[in-house]
């Protein structure tokens, strides 16, 4: 590896830092790259290269997990749910919940609150990556095969 | 029994630039900075804490280059495990001492369950957190 790979890497971690923190407001691909200082196409290409999924399933998911917590351990309803956590739309939002955790957010917010542990390792440890060999929490069974792997 | 934890240890691809950052601004101050001929053995702590952190260069003769080339590409994809959690009596003044400081700051303090905090990178790629807690 050289020293080219490792500031490609920091700039990639920059570009991810940036959804953690700002998956609440509009991230387009243009604003992620310049901040890893490459084009878009070359961003996308060299953000999965090193994650192991697209910028897009990355902040998706991290949308997911962010309304996962919400539904859980606030009050917060279905839909300022949606708004808070960076969708657009209320369709699009119950959509890809259900293709991602497999259930309904209401269905999936009876499952009751959620033990309470530091944010930054819960967004770590709860985004539904679909990585996972095993089903990880909240992650969709294997009953959408394809679905999970399938890049956004 | 045990009775304290004394030492962690921590990557960081250059000691100079950890220095600089760990010290210089994050104001933590220097445990030891010793050349053991081996190794350099560098580690700080908290003004007035006795728990150190080392600040631990990945290569040889510790480990085979290879070795260190995988840990360094672990370091800057913040895959390490390379986590440290501060506190601060205010985390505001914090926060805006370090981004006047010039630090890349990707959030702002945030109230969670447990107390308001932000956290950052250093930059290696290792996970820094600083929170006030209540009480």
């Amino acid at each position: 590896m050289t020293r080219a790979k490792e500031e490609r890497n920091r700039a990639m971690l920059r570009a991810r830092d940036a959804m953690d923190a700002g998956y609440d407001r509009e991230l387009d691909v243009a604003a992620l790259a310049r901040l890893a200082c490459c084009s878009p196409s070359h961003f996308i290409r060299t953000f999965s290269a090193t994650f192991g999924e697209t910028p897009h399933r990355y902040l998706q998911r991290r949308r997911v997990e962010r309304a996962m917590y919400l539904l859980r351990s606030t009050s917060t309803s279905v839909t300022d749910v949606c708004w808070s956590v960076g969708f657009s739309s209320l369709g699009t939002f119950v959509r890809t919940f259900v293709r991602i955790v497999g259930e309904t957010p209401t269905a999936y917010r009876a499952r009751g609150p959620l033990p309470a542990v530091p944010t930054c390792f819960a967004m770590r440890w709860l985004r539904p990556s679909g990585l996972t060999e095993e089903s990880s929490f909240g992650e969709a069974p294997a009953a959408t095969p394809g679905l999970a792997s399938r890049s956004c | 029994m045990l009775t304290s934890l004394t030492i962690t240890s921590l990557y960081v691809l250059d000691q100079d630039q950890a220095l600089d950052f760990y010290v210089g601004t994050l104001g933590l101050e220097v445990g030891t900075d010793a050349d053991l001929g081996f190794m350099r053995w560098l580690t700080v702590r908290v003004p007035g804490e006795t728990r150190e952190v080392l600040l631990e260069r990945p290569g040889p003769p510790a480990m085979d280059g290879t070795t260190a080339e995988q840990v360094r590409d672990l370091v800057t994809k913040g895959a390490s495990a390379g986590t440290l959690f501060f506190n601060t009596d205010d985390v505001q003044q914090t926060w805006d001492d370090l981004k006047a400081k010039g630090v890349e700051l990707p959030e702002e303090p945030t109230s969670r369950g447990y107390g308001t905090d932000f956290g950052f990178r250093d930059p290696f790629g290792n996970h820094v957190r600083i929170a006030q807690l209540p009480g």
